[in-house]
């Protein structure tokens, strides 16, 4: 065997992560927010997760800064249609918007996530792309264009990926119906 | 309207590769694997791109999406150059059946019915994140045998999809035995499986609350029965393919992996691992109970494909570990949460309360209600990262429900490994990154 097996490097070397599922072991982790560079509205989720809410403008700066400041891995993207849920939870400050872009930073030397959540006017779903931040963002970009119709500038390659090419609208809008299959019951007249 | 014109108007652009003199510069940089592996700042300049390749010598080939060695209905196009690869573009979507949408059309409690047919070789890991997902939202806690019989079955799983990969793997690189050998052991894990959920596949035994089912009678002589065969038979593979010509010559080298290009796509899993990065999941961000368990993370050094063999083959050693020590410490208790807000009734109390009937009847058919907010959880599949960012609006249904499959996001390595290969060597690059199309695709 050529592959080494070995054990990989213990965080801070003791089992001390009694905390809960996500305790964050490892270095002192400075949190996201102060590493962000700007100004951010920050918030804890469920679990003690990190939630910072940025704007259309500071987008990419803020990811800039994160990934200077060691989040070497965008681990997920996606984006939510808020269309039937308007009144969701958000600290004071920020606008709803009917889509939001979440995007999940991972940093493997910290052992830290942060995620970012980005409010997108319905007027305008136009994102600067993190293609030249985070190259491994392409497929989850053309995922949240194909499924939402967001449109990510600057994207080298932005078609539709699980859809066919000439499909019609963006399925996973809360506005875009449910196929269903009639029931046929028995002695009801047919279809045609 | 005609077809042709129907077409041009919801056209989005083509999924297809194009010839070069119609691709733009930035598209033929992901399609050569070269727009990721730039130095510093990953900025990408178009003029940096060098075409080296003169279009009349080339032609531009079609792969699957029936083609058997490409795991399921994924679809390659290759531009080649006698036998080497220049470039390459993975298309997907050929399986998708909407199960994001699909989810959100289902209550909490049918929600792991769904998830569970996305990788269709690790069932359990999706039922699993689900679950996690939905009990962070309702803040419950689950009992701790339920926490080990989740790590028992998901580490059973985790072997069950290395030895189907093992045989995959030795099927596409003409070792033909290695196939039927795999299938035979992944046999005897799944009738364990069948045993205790009543399926071989697609179980829904993990459920938000807890387990489906307790473990039958006599499960520590049938799990100890299998980590007692398994080893033994990895040895046997490891002595049939590790140090075989052949078998080496057709992996050592191929499709190189650097860690820098494997962070910088957000690759995970195995992937990572033979590339010498010691992230997994279970250690570094410890869910369920494996702070409490002794296991090795196993990393590779060059990040070749005979390292990705490596690494998997070794796991399979490591989960063996994991599942004997869960045979020892597995508590006993409940093996669901107590809570009548998302547990049913016994199964006898329904035969004589009115009010068990009505209790029962309620949570099958309207389910639970889960407080709103959002969670992003994140699990050690056997191929990699598999998230799930669980939005509730505060009623039975998730208001949307996405996971973060590891596969659909490894694939876009395909381009990066394949430049400069043979074709053949193609093969064993698509084998290596274990692709499940039911989780790309969803």
């Amino acid at each position: 065997m050529e592959t080494e097996t070995t054990t990989a490097p213990e965080a801070t070397g003791a089992p001390e992560t009694t905390g809960g599922p996500k305790a964050t072991g490892a270095p002192e982790a400075a949190s996201a927010a102060e590493l962000a560079g700007v100004s951010v509205l920050a918030s804890k989720g469920v679990l003690g997760q990190e939630v910072l809410h940025v704007t259309r403008d500071q987008y990419l700066e803020v990811i800039g800064s994160l990934r200077e400041g060691g989040f070497e891995m965008c681990a997920d993207l996606c984006a939510v249609d808020y269309l039937r849920h308007p009144d969701r939870p958000l600290p004071e400050g920020v606008t709803p918007e009917r889509f939001e872009v979440v995007v999940n930073l991972l940093s493997l030397e910290r052992h830290q996530r942060v995620r970012l959540r980005v409010q997108v006017p319905e007027s305008d779903p136009v994102l600067p792309t993190l293609f030249h931040l985070y190259p491994g963002t392409e497929n989850m970009e053309r995922e949240a264009f194909d499924l939402y119709g967001l449109r990510f500038e600057g994207h080298p390659d932005l078609t539709r990926i699980l859809m066919p090419e000439d499909w019609e609208g963006h399925p996973l809008r809360k506005d875009y119906s449910v196929g269903r299959v009639p029931v046929q019951f028995k002695e009801a007249p047919g279809p045609r | 309207m005609t077809d042709e014109e129907l077409i041009a108007e919801t056209f989005e652009g083509p999924q297809e590769m194009q010839d070069l003199d119609e691709t733009s510069r930035e598209e033929l940089a992901i399609e050569q694997g070269v727009a990721s592996e730039l130095p510093e700042g990953f900025v990408l300049d178009p003029g940096d791109i060098d075409v080296e390749f003169g279009a009349d010598e080339t032609m531009i080939i079609n792969m699957g999406p029936q083609h058997p060695s490409t795991h399921g209905v994924l679809r390659i196009m290759l531009e080649l150059e006698g036998e080497t690869v220049l470039r390459s573009k993975p298309i997907v979507g050929y399986l998708h059946t909407g199960m994001e949408k699909t989810g959100e059309e289902l209550t909490y409690v049918q929600g792991a019915t769904n998830v569970t047919r996305m990788d269709y070789l690790s069932p359990l890991h999706n039922e699993l994140v689900f679950s996690l997902a939905v009990e962070a939202l309702l803040g419950i806690e689950i009992p701790s045998r339920a926490t080990w019989i989740r790590m028992l079955m998901t580490e059973l799983n985790r072997i069950s999809s290395h030895v189907m990969w093992m045989a995959t793997n030795g099927m596409d690189l003409a070792s033909t035995s290695m196939m039927i050998y795999g299938f035979r052991d992944r046999e005897m894990i799944l009738s364990f499986f069948e045993k205790t959920t009543g399926l071989r596949m697609n179980h829904d035994y993990i459920r938000p609350g807890g387990v489906a089912a307790d473990l039958p009678d006599g499960w520590q002589d049938d799990v100890t029965a299998i980590v007692e065969t398994i080893p033994g038979r990895v040895d046997e593979y490891d002595e049939m393919l590790t140090g075989q010509p052949i078998f080496k010559q057709r992996t050592e080298g191929v499709g190189v992996l650097s860690p820098e290009l494997a962070l910088a796509m957000s690759a995970t899993g195995p992937l990572l691992r033979a590339s010498g990065v010691a992230w997994d999941l279970r250690r570094a961000m410890p869910y369920l109970a494996y702070d409490e368990v002794d296991f090795d993370v196993i990393v590779g050094t060059v990040g070749d494909t005979y390292d990705r063999y490596a690494v998997r083959l070794n796991e399979i050693r490591e989960s063996c570990k994991i599942v004997r020590q869960c045979v020892e410490m597995m508590p006993p208790g409940d093996y669901r949460a107590q809570d009548k807000k998302v547990t049913p009734p016994p199964r006898a109390r329904i035969d004589e309360s009115m009010e068990a009937l009505i209790h029962h009847f309620k949570i099958f058919t309207r389910g639970f209600e889960v407080p709103a907010g959002e969670v992003y959880v994140a699990i050690e599949s056997p191929r990699g990262e598999l998230g799930c960012y669980l939005v509730a609006d505060g009623s039975s249904k998730p208001y949307r429900m996405h996971i973060r499959g590891p596969s659909f996001v490894n694939l876009q390595l395909l381009p990066s490994l394949l430049r400069g290969g043979l074709i053949a060597d193609a093969i064993a690059v698509i084998s290596s990154v274990d692709p499940v199309m039911g989780e790309v695709d969803r």
